[in-house]
């Protein structure tokens, strides 16, 4: 079939504004970035700054040791991300499981969450890494990596098992009971229809909460862990530069983004299979 | 008389205060197919999901076969792989392809192997001629797709009675006749059904009794011919009077 007259100048117009758009959206983008660029560089303090914060042979010098302290902070966000998991799952089912007889562990589960997401991790970090190895139990680990992880983990798990409560009662009623009819139990009708379903639908909060857990594997530094933010404190603190921080920085940035990528995935995956495009 | 399956005695139910079963008794024969009609909140849907213990009865007993259900010590999930509902909004997994929909249940409840779950849900999905979809997600499917899968996925489980619960009334007129045909299918072969529905041509049709219920309780119950066409209370001469028009 070939298109009408009509259509054929509908698709020349639409084709044309497209243009005209994206020709709008690049010079206004370049302008503003021109426009910072100057502003900044043009600035009376820009010549200390760039040697301070942005010079180049000090992030040369800086980087291998920063990177080498980074491989840290990606084994304890790794371990500590599983972890926060299983307990956000755990306490999360405890929460919203109705059984009566549960009441103690349910309420331990509420004051869990209402205690650990109330402190500050900074403090659950201070008191965990010293608090804890200060009790002389026998079988505590005594491992900096370790109490950054039981820290970590205790306050991520928090909020995570929020998140993922939240996910569960969103749920509607009706896959509950369909599960429950076809003769499946409580537990089978939470892990294989109610559960894939809300973890999925919390895929993007979850993913800000990892975010937010791999940057703070930064605190750890504070008990004593040379992670990458220490160790380019302590380069920094040698010759008075701040450059090692952006570095640092700079490796942070770059391990949320693999994450974030995973997310939008595996998001547009589930939206295409479950809205019938299947591929 | 062939013997009972599923059967109510005096049985209450209540939601915040208000009663919506006031004491019914129903008994239903193998292969027996009852249809319940009546207003909406008369409450149809209630007492089929008392029947298969979705709800919890205030009083009165349940029982399947010679076991009595109501009984708090009963293994719950044991008995409503024995009793098949299928609801009005289909609620399928949308989580889940068709095949996988089906075969959920028969391998984690049923105890069956994946292979051989799977086998039986492409026969019935054949059946209804759907089998070119099993992997397809639920919300590619029409309404009636959906409403025949769910049909499928509680046949599956093999269940002594399928209970519907007003499963045509969400659907497009276009769509009920091909989940009817399903049903009718079913009756063919001996399946026991209860429905509660509001297509009463489809009901007289199919049904080997009629139960009418009015404000909890059943007000008349018969085959389909004498209570159609001669019902004996004034109550439900008037509702199928409405219905008719």
């Amino acid at each position: 079939m070939t298109p009408s007259e009509r259509q054929l100048e509908r698709e020349r117009y639409r084709r044309r504004r497209t243009l005209t758009r994206g020709a709008v959206a690049a010079v206004s983008t370049i302008v503003v970035i021109g426009l910072l660029v100057y502003v900044v560089g043009s600035s009376p303090g820009w010549e200390r700054v760039h040697k301070t914060y942005f010079w180049w042979p000090d992030a040369k010098a800086a980087f291998p040791e920063v990177a080498r302290s980074f491989w840290l902070n990606i084994r304890l966000f790794l371990v500590v991300e599983v972890l926060v998991l299983i307990v956000g799952v755990l306490v999360a089912i405890v929460r919203v499981i109705p059984a009566p007889a549960l009441a103690p562990v349910k309420l331990l589960a509420v004051v869990y969450a209402d205690v650990f997401r109330g402190t500050p991790t900074l403090l659950i970090v201070l008191l965990v890494g010293f608090g804890l190895p200060a009790l002389n139990l026998t079988g505590m680990p005594t491992s900096l990596f370790w109490l950054g992880v039981i820290a970590l983990t205790l306050s991520y798990g928090a909020y995570v098992a929020e998140v993922i409560r939240a996910g569960i009662l969103s749920i509607h009623p009706t896959q509950w009971a369909s599960g429950r009819a076809l003769g499946m139990s409580y537990g089978q009708t939470m892990r294989h229809v109610v559960l894939p379903q809300a973890l999925r639908r919390v895929a993007p909060p979850l993913l800000n909460d990892f975010v937010s857990l791999q940057k703070d594997t930064a605190l750890l530094s504070t008990i004593g862990l040379v992670e990458s933010l220490r160790a380019a404190q302590v380069i920094s603190g040698k010759d008075f530069i701040f450059t090692p921080y952006v570095v640092a920085a700079a490796f942070f940035i770059a391990a949320t983004i693999p994450l974030a990528r995973f997310t939008d995935y595996l998001t547009v995956r589930s939206l295409r299979r479950e809205n019938g495009l299947v591929t | 008389m062939s013997s009972s399956v599923l059967r109510a005695d005096a049985v209450h139910k209540s939601f915040n205060g208000t009663e919506v079963l006031k004491g019914i008794d129903l008994d239903v024969a193998e292969g027996e197919v009852v249809c319940l009609i009546g207003a909406s909140g008369s409450g149809k849907s209630t007492l089929l999901r008392c029947l298969n213990l979705l709800e919890q009865v205030d009083d009165g007993d349940i029982w399947l076969g010679d076991a009595e259900i109501t009984d708090p010590r009963i293994d719950v999930d044991a008995i409503r792989r024995r009793i098949g509902i299928v609801f009005q909004a289909y609620n399928l997994f949308p989580h889940k392809t068709v095949l996988d929909n089906i075969v959920l249940a028969p391998v984690k409840a049923g105890g069956r192997s994946r292979a051989e779950a799977a086998s039986t849900a492409l026969e019935l999905l054949a059946r209804i001629g759907l089998e070119d979809r099993a992997g397809a997600y639920p919300d590619a499917l029409s309404g009636g797709q959906q409403q025949r899968v769910a049909l499928v996925r509680a046949i599956a489980m093999r269940p002594e009675v399928l209970l519907l619960d007003e499963i045509t009334s969400a659907l497009d007129p276009m769509l009920v006749g091909e989940v009817l045909d399903v049903i009718r299918d079913l009756r063919t072969e001996g399946m026991t059904i209860v429905m509660a529905t509001h297509e009463m041509a489809f009901a007289r049709e199919v049904a080997d009794r009629i139960v009418f219920m009015a404000d909890g309780r059943i007000e008349e119950s018969g085959p389909p011919d004498q209570l159609f066409t001669a019902p004996q209370s004034a109550r439900t001469a008037e509702f199928l009077a409405r219905h008719r028009s």
